[in-house]
Formats: C-alpha cells, structure tokens, sequence
C-alpha cells in the first residue's frame, strides 16, 4: 500500500489564485480588526519607549537588579526573545536543508518573526549595559585609550558577535527571500506609489532561468549558514551562563539545553501568531493548513520533553556530583522562596504539552492557542528560574537576597511586546505573508494528474 | 538606455509548454535567450543548458578569508598590539578566540554570497522594461534578443506560435 500525502495547498488553487490571495492582504484596504490591533500594539509600543526612556534617562536603578542578583528582566527577556527568533531560522533554514516542503508556506512569516524577536531582544544587553550610549565599545574598532582592545576571551564578547552576525544573516536571508514577490507585487501594482516602492523592493527582478539558478544556489547556501549560525548562537548565550563558576549555571549541559528550550518557546511563538494570522487573513488558511499547525504541535511537544528531560538530569548531577553548592541551588530552586516560579516553568513547558499526545488537541486551533502561549510563558520562567534563583543563593549565606522587582520590570517585560507585535502587524500588511515564489512549485504536492487528491 | 536589446518574447500559459519551448529554442541553436518565469522551474536549467552556478566558490573563499579575519583580529589585539593578562590565560588563548572566528566566517561567506548574486543577476536593476506584467505571477516566456545567431523574427516567430505560445510579441529587454 502507499501512503498518500495530503495536499500543502488546499483549494485546487491556480498560480493566478496564489498570486491573488498572497497579494490580497497587502492590497486591500487594511480590515478593521487590523486596524484595532496595530493601535494596540503601538500604544504599547509608545508606553514601552517611555519605560526605556526613563531607564536610560534616570539609570539602571529603576529596575530591580542589585546585589546579589545583578542581573535581572533584561536578561531574562533578551534570551526569551532570542530564543523565539530561532524557530524561525529552524523552519526557513534547517527544514529546508531537510526537503520538509510543509515548512513553505509557514518560512516566511516565521523568517519575520526571528527578525523582529532579534531586534527586540538586542536592545536588551545594550540597555542592560547602563550607559548605552557607550555601546559601541562593544566593538573592537582603534582607539586612543591604548589601543585598548575588547577582551576576546569572554563569552559576553562572543555574544555580541553571535547576536550581530545572526541578526544580520537573518535579515539578509529573509529578504533574499522576499525579492521575487517583490516583484510580483509591482507588477500586479495599480497605482504609482506602489510601484515604485515594491519597485525598488524588488531591486529590478526579473526572473529569468539564469537567475533562478544563481538565486536557487544563495538560497541554498543562506540556508546551510544560517543552521550552524542558529545552533552557535543560542549555545553562546547559553555561554554567558556556564563558562562562569556559579553553581546552576556551570554545566556543560547548558548548549543542548539551550538550543531546545529556544526552539521549543519559538514553535510556541510560531503557532500563537500563525492561529492568529489565520483568524486574521481567511485566505492564508488554505495554505498554513491544520496539517502544518500539526505538525508544529507535534515539534512542540517533543522540545518540550527534551526541555524536561533537561531539567531532571541537572538535578540527577547536582546529586551526583556531590558538591553542596550544586546540590543546594538546585534543592532551593524548587522548594526556595522561588519555588514557585520552578513549578510554573515545569507545568508549563513538560506537563500542559502532554495534551498534543491526542490528535484531536493538536488539531484544535482554541487549544494549540491555549497550549502556546503556556509555553511562551514557561520559557519565560525558564531563563527567569535560571538566571534569579541561580544569582539569590549562592556559597555564602551573608550575601543572600531577593530580586527586588519593580513596575518598571513589569513595563519593560510587557512593553517588549509592543515593540514585536507593532513590527509584526505592520510585516502583515506591507509584505507577501507567504512566499509566493516558493508555494507555486509545491501546489501540484498531493494531488494527482487531474487535480483531485 | 543601451543595456536593454531589442528582441522577440513568446508568452506561454503552462509550465509543461514553456520547459517544451525552451528546449526546442535550444534546439533551434539560440544561445543567448531568456527564459522567465515567477518561480524557479524544476528541469529548466537542463532545458535551457545552463550550468551549475558558480557562487559556490565565492563562498568558499569568503568563508576562508572571514576564519582568517577572525583569527588575525584576535590575535593581533590580544597577543600583539596591546597583550593584557586576563585571569592567567595565554595571550594568544585559540580555544576562546574559535567563537568569533567562527561568527566571522559566516557572516563573511553569508554577505559575499549575496554579493556574488547581485553581481551574477544583475542586479539592482533600476525600473527594466517589463514584457508582461503576469510574467511574475502567473504566465511564462522565452525572450530572444536580436544579436543572437541565427536571428530571424519571422522564424522565430513561427516556431513560438507552433510550440503553443498564447502571444508572440517585439520588444526589449
């Protein structure tokens, strides 16, 4: 018997039809749900440029990090936010090297998403620093203090470079990506404005045989760059943590762990925003279909059992290992005065995923929304239980305490998503949401000769 | 301006007759013609004789100018031009330095890889002439421009028509 493939596209769609229903969002007069949305998420943008305003303005201090625990939201958040961006680059890059041709139509928004979630969570080190108007020290560049050089042997430089290199590769792949459909919407343009901005999008792509070929090679090669840049970049961020002596963060578990983690909380972060692109915009259903929201339900799931198994094995070594330093980190974790944020992590992130066993949970659009933004919150715990409960106790008993959280933790964590969701919703509506160059040679993908399926 | 050439351009409805097409320009002994379609056709390079693309190779030697890059800026700072002694470790320390080597080998062959593209299609390309505007969406075309051997509009014509094309039609491009 063979098995049959389900189809990627529904709807016996034509390529005039793909052109149309991609375009369509970006042609039409914005809807007003929409409209509601994106006024939404700048209001919280706007609130979110106040926050950071006044951190730059009055200091570091309007936060809570102090002794012992130095560092607080913004790190936390910086690696939520960067390990969501990684999902994309695992759908649009590692995927694609595998020939997974579900992932298509998902790539491209995706691909947004690591681009927005990147830049939201690089301003977090930059801010974290204090003084970023000093950041570009950060660079190695000659100067007249010596020359004084950037210290090459600390992960935080690694970071800089991880975080700068894959922001850029990702946007440069994304938008390699994003050139073809440029220039289909240029063509398809009805009035000048249009056309001279998609025009000048496009950059002058015209499609021929030869281009292909070239263009079919750099996608090729963007991809297989950009999957051992993914796997290098969360590894260092887990860096920041580990190369130091801290109990809970020295462990060489942490790159694998990491690398899970991120690409469990950004499927998380994929489904959220694809259910709702799907209430939003009808005629995306026919091409990020239930098969897809599947079979990211089922990625979600077994990340989150790698996180799990993650979780229990730190505490099976902090045991073994005999030391008890280790072994009184990880006991306090659980049953410390922040034990209560340790539980809410392991509900979310192993326990509430165990309902994508049943097919029916993960077909149910309600419920992989419910299920995902768990997750979203679990990860956030996750980089939270790491990094305060590994800081508030460590060898000496004098120098315990609390992080004293403030509004303004509060403010920057809430605000973040303002910053994300405003350039989302705008991607939504300026940009082809599906890769229309990439669906047309996958239309024909389950169904035979005639059409049917 | 002078880098567009005047030409003849078939549009085809199909992916099938366009590959058909292609091949039979091919055939016909054209060598300079294009082909454009929205979205890369599988079967099409072979159809139209094009060969494996060159780009590879940029990358490659990017990548290996990146590593060194990368090798020599840590180096340099750290062992040569202003070698401080941090907690003990080796001035020149290869293991910590692999991070960015690493970093600036991709980033290196990431952006010439891109550059080479730009440079191998043409691109940016400000406003070139448009034969049809569905060319990017849903129709296909084969374009012979008018230096090409064996240059015969009537000829050429005839055997667009015979090979199923919807328009045949002058222009430039």
């Amino acid at each position: 018997m063979m098995m049959k493939r389900s189809p990627l596209v529904l709807g016996n769609k034509t390529l005039k039809d793909v052109s149309d229903d991609i375009c369509a969002p970006v042609e039409r007069f914005p809807s007003k749900g929409w409209v509601g949305l994106f006024l939404g998420a700048k209001t919280l943008l706007l609130f979110y440029i106040a926050i950071l305003a006044s951190v730059v303005g009055i200091g570091i201090g309007l936060l809570g990090v102090n002794s012992p625990v130095f560092w607080g939201t913004m790190i936390v958040t910086f690696v939520f936010w960067i390990g969501i961006g990684h999902a994309g680059t695992l759908i649009s890059a590692v995927l694609f090297l595998f020939r997974q041709k579900w992932r298509t139509s998902v790539a491209r928004t995706a691909e947004a998403m690591t681009v927005f979630a990147v830049m939201t969570a690089g301003l977090f080190p930059l801010l974290h620093t204090g003084r970023p108007w000093l950041d570009y020290w950060l660079f190695p560049y000659p100067n007249q203090r010596g020359p004084l050089w950037v210290n090459f042997r600390s992960p935080l430089l690694w970071d800089v470079f991880a975080v700068s290199t894959y922001a850029t590769v990702s946007m440069v792949f994304w938008y390699i990506g994003l050139v073809p459909d440029f220039a289909t919407i240029k063509d398809r343009a009805k009035n000048k404005l249009r056309r001279t901005l998609y025009g000048a999008l496009s950059l002058g792509w015209r499609g021929t045989a030869r281009n292909w070929s070239h263009y079919e090679m750099v996608y090729l090669i963007l991809a297989g760059l950009s999957t051992p840049l993914v796997l290098s970049v969360h590894t260092i961020v887990s860096f920041d943590f580990a190369v130091s002596n801290l109990p809970g963060w020295h462990t060489t578990i942490f790159p694998p762990y990491f690398v899970a983690g991120a690409i469990f909380s950004g499927f998380a972060m994929v489904v959220t925003l694809m259910t709702l692109v799907r209430i939003g915009f009808k005629e995306f259903q026919n091409y990020v279909t239930l098969d897809h929201m599947e079979v990211m339900n089922k990625i979600i799931m077994t990340t989150g059992m790698l996180v799990g198994y993650a979780y229990a094995s730190e505490f099976f070594i902090a045991w073994y290992s005999g030391n008890q330093y280790e072994r009184f980190v990880f006991v306090n974790r659980a049953f410390g005065p922040y034990g209560w944020s340790y539980w809410m992590m392991v509900t979310c992130n192993v326990l509430i995923p165990q309902l994508f066993w049943f097919k029916k949970m993960r077909r149910s659009i309600p419920v992989m929304f419910v299920v995902s933004i768990f997750v979203n919150i679990g990860m956030w715990f996750e980089r939270f239980v790491i990094t305060v409960t590994s800081l508030h106790r460590d060898f000496l008993p004098s120098s315990w305490g609390m992080y004293a959280w403030s509004w303004f933790d509060t403010g920057v964590l809430v605000g973040s998503f303002g910053m994300f969701l405003t350039l989302f919703l705008l991607y939504l509506r300026l940009f082809p949401a599906v890769s229309i160059a990439e669906v047309k040679p996958v239309l024909h993908v389950g169904y035979d000769e005639k059409g049917g399926h | 301006m002078a880098k567009y050439t005047k030409g003849i351009a078939g549009i085809w409805d199909d992916e099938h007759m366009i590959l058909k097409a292609a091949r039979k320009t091919r055939e016909a002994g054209f060598t300079k013609f294009e082909a454009i379609s929205s979205y890369p056709i599988h079967g099409m390079e072979e159809a139209c004789g094009i060969k494996r693309s060159w780009i590879p190779y940029v990358t490659f030697v990017a990548g290996v100018v990146g590593l060194t890059c990368g090798l020599l800026l840590t180096w340099w700072t750290s062992a040569v031009n202003w070698a401080i002694n941090v907690g003990g470790k080796p001035f020149f320390s290869l293991p910590a330095f692999i991070p960015i080597m690493f970093e600036l080998t991709i980033l290196f062959a990431a952006l010439a890889s891109v550059g080479a593209l730009f440079y191998a299609c043409g691109i940016p390309r400000i406003d070139p002439p448009v034969i049809d505007p569905d060319l990017s969406s849903h129709k296909f075309a084969i374009f012979v421009p008018q230096n090409d051997v064996g240059y015969d509009e009537a000829k050429i014509e005839k055997m667009f028509k015979e090979l199923g094309a919807t328009d045949v039609k002058k222009t430039e491009y």
